[in-house]
């Protein structure tokens, strides 16, 4: 049999596995201690608990606090006037991925400087950024990367082939974060009221497992890694409830098709070759330490933030005072509960981390309402 | 409203109903322009406009001549009309190749012919290198109406929702024609003259309530208009909803919905419950219809919304499209 692209989901989109694991999950949950509030880091996740409806399938006492995982989400104001700035420099042409298109800076965004004449590409590889420069060798290219675990090794490789074959007119702009730094810091807020996570499962495929095993050790969270399917969740669900009712605080990986506890060691090796941790200003956590990825010391001549340093601007900006996406990551808020939800901040004009791109929580709840 | 334009003001979407609204209508508003239809009736005539900019100018399934034809008749077949007379108008840059627009006039001679309508007065500008990419065209048409009283301010609860096909080719097609994306050869734009589906439905006395081609922002944005311009709720259920493995797996891919993906041959029907078997009947006689299907129904459950129910017992509201979709599309 051939393999269609469809193989890959279709039996994890299926209606009677779906009902069938909403059942387990209601009778588990009338055995449960408490209730439990389930934290899914990433807005993959959030998308898919949106998307398909799964919060309707659940029992009052399943809830769910959506996490910072969105990497458009969470950079914040300044670091996209960065882009900005980037785009209006003569011969420039600034490379991002999609996601980054609309999201509003102090000036505008960069679908704005693109209108005001900036040349601003959107791509779906970062290697897409080698024929664009190969096409323009009078322009210098600056790839503006974002993303978690999952993209930086392609970031690396882009600049793994831009040194191999001596490509003269790329540049990098990192604002890759990671995973386990901001659930460390969410969980050590007093007022935290997650009792387990959903671990995204592409971030593992990559980094292993183990980046989560301090969780259930340290903090007694549990931590079932997921993928990103409806039946991926309810299965991740189910897993965590029988953990409470079980009495057991583990870290489980639901996404076994693909995840090991090592992770991809190749793309590790390429990534640390290149990169190194540093500190990072989250969009509505705020600062936290060794949360970011940026280029070594070694590496700045393609190094864009270092280059265009004198130009880029530094003073930190915060979002407007009645948003409370801050509040929304940490799950004391749910966004139907923020004053200008949908009124003052909605997808087209979006004022605060959330609602920027389709993984924000309080986007997608603008996007798929709740029906509930 | 921004200050400057942004592509996402020509996505059929949000933004571009807000730029006609606080532009276009402000300045023109009358009557008929106001009604908002594919095409505006006046009398026993539609008459309807539109500009075509695809890039890339052939792709599968179609080309930019095609479609100018396909676009400019299906508005009118929309309205219940029989397409007539066509204007034709050009801008060229300097430098194409007269071989190139030839076969282009001559996709626009073949697809003229299908919908027995004929153009009467044209308009050929060339412009300097840079201008304008390739060739840009506009065609202007005057059709006669058959069956009257088509509005998409008339859909209530006696009506069900049927879609005449499988949707979101055209948008898949062009979008995996510019993005390089080698996809398996049953993927093409769905871009086709609907005048004949429509007038089977009149011969066949199925009575139309209302009728809309799908083209920028998709089954989505056309559902949540009458919604929105009927004052009802439209219950969709998703299972029925015609897509092919292929949109499906570009959708996948690149994370777009195909309620959202623009069509060029693709239609949705308002009809009264009583014709729905009959219409599905004949729609489905025709070889690219065969997918034709009963999606949803007309409710009051939340007045002004589309809901996509899915089978596992689920729902949430299907919005109007917004953002930067994919510029040049038709």
């Amino acid at each position: 049999m051939r393999l269609e692209l469809k193989n890959l989901y279709d039996d994890f989109r299926n209606a009677d596995t779906i009902k069938a694991y909403a059942k387990i999950i209601v009778e588990d949950a009338l055995k449960l201690p408490h209730s439990i509030n389930i934290m899914e880091v990433c807005g993959g996740h959030t998308h898919t608990i949106m998307k398909y409806g799964i919060l309707q399938l659940l029992p009052s006492n399943i809830k769910f606090v959506h996490g910072p995982g969105c990497p458009v989400c969470i950079m914040p104001k300044e670091r996209i006037d960065h882009a900005y700035v980037l785009s209006q420099q003569p011969n420039v042409i600034l490379v991002t991925l999609g996601d980054m298109i609309k999201v509003p800076g102090s000036n505008g965004s960069l679908q704005d400087a693109r209108s005001k004449g900036a040349d601003v590409r959107f791509v779906y590889s970062p290697l897409d950024c080698l024929k664009i420069a190969r096409e323009n060798p009078d322009k210098t290219v600056i790839f503006f990367a974002i993303g978690f675990e999952t993209t930086t090794p392609m970031s690396a490789a882009l600049l793994d082939t831009v040194i191999k074959e001596e490509i003269p007119n790329i540049l990098l702009h990192l604002n890759h974060v990671t995973v386990p730094e901001p659930m460390r810091a969410l969980i050590s807020d007093e007022a935290c009221i997650i009792d387990a996570f959903l671990g995204p499962s592409h971030v593992s495929v990559i980094s292993g497992s183990k980046i989560y095993e301090e969780f259930p050790r340290d903090w007694g969270k549990p931590v079932v890694v997921s993928g990103f399917e409806p039946v991926d969740v309810m299965q991740s669900i189910s897993m965590i409830v029988k953990q409470f009712i079980e009495n057991r605080c583990e870290l489980e990986v639901e996404y076994n098709r693909a995840v090991t506890r090592e992770g991809n060691l190749k793309a590790q090796a390429l990534n640390d070759k290149y990169f190194h941790k540093v500190d990072f200003r989250w969009r509505g956590l705020g600062d936290i330490p060794q949360s970011g990825i940026g280029l070594r010391e070694e590496y700045d001549r393609y190094n864009a933030e270092k280059i265009y340093d004198a130009i880029l601007p530094k003073e930190e900006i915060n979002d407007h005072k009645l948003c409370i996406c801050g509040d929304i990551l940490k799950g004391k808020a749910s966004p139907p509960q923020c004053s200008i939800f949908g009124t003052a901040c909605k997808p087209s004009s979006p004022v605060g981390s959330c609602m920027v791109s389709s993984e924000g929580a309080c986007a997608a709840y603008y996007k798929y309402g709740n029906l509930v | 409203m921004t200050k400057t334009i942004t592509l996402a003001q020509g996505n059929g979407g949000e933004e571009n109903n807000e730029l006609i609204k606080k532009v276009f209508y402000k300045a023109f508003k009358n009557e008929i322009l106001e009604r908002s239809e594919d095409a505006a009736v006046i009398g026993n005539l539609a008459m309807t406009t539109d500009s075509f900019t695809v890039s890339p100018l052939f792709f599968s399934g179609a080309d930019i001549g095609k479609l100018a034809v396909c676009g400019t008749c299906n508005d009118l077949a929309m309205m219940g009309a029989q397409p007539k007379y066509l204007t034709c108008s050009v801008i060229i840059e300097e430098g194409f190749e007269v071989e190139t627009l030839e076969r282009i006039v001559e996709s626009m001679r073949g697809e003229l012919a299908i919908n027995g309508a004929v153009v009467v007065s044209g308009d050929t500008k060339v412009v300097p290198k840079g201008s304008v990419d390739k060739i840009f065209i506009n065609t202007t048409g005057l059709g006669e109406i058959v069956q009257a009283g088509i509005s998409s301010n008339n859909v209530s609860e006696e009506e069900v929702i049927l879609i005449n096909r499988d949707i979101g080719c055209h948008g898949a097609t062009i979008f995996a024609a510019r993005e390089g994306i080698e996809m398996s050869s049953a993927l093409k734009s769905d871009c086709n003259s609907l005048y004949p589906q429509v007038k089977a439905l009149i011969d066949a006395g199925v009575k139309i309530t209302a009728m809309r081609d799908a083209t920028r922002g998709g089954v989505a944005a056309v559902l949540n208009e009458w919604a929105r311009q009927s004052n009802v709720c439209i219950e969709v259920d998703e299972e029925k909803l015609p897509i092919s493995d292929e949109v499906k797996g570009i959708c996948e891919m690149l994370g777009f919905e195909a309620t959202a993906l623009a069509n060029e041959g693709t239609f949705v029907l308002a009809i009264h419950k009583d014709y729905a078997q009959k219409a599905l009947e004949v729609l489905k006689s025709f070889d690219v219809c065969t997918m034709a299907s009963i999606v949803g129904e007309v409710t009051q459950k939340y007045p002004q919304k589309v809901i996509l129910k899915s089978p596992w017992g689920t729902s949430r509201f299907l919005e109007t499209p917004n953002g930067e979709l994919l510029p040049r599309i038709c």
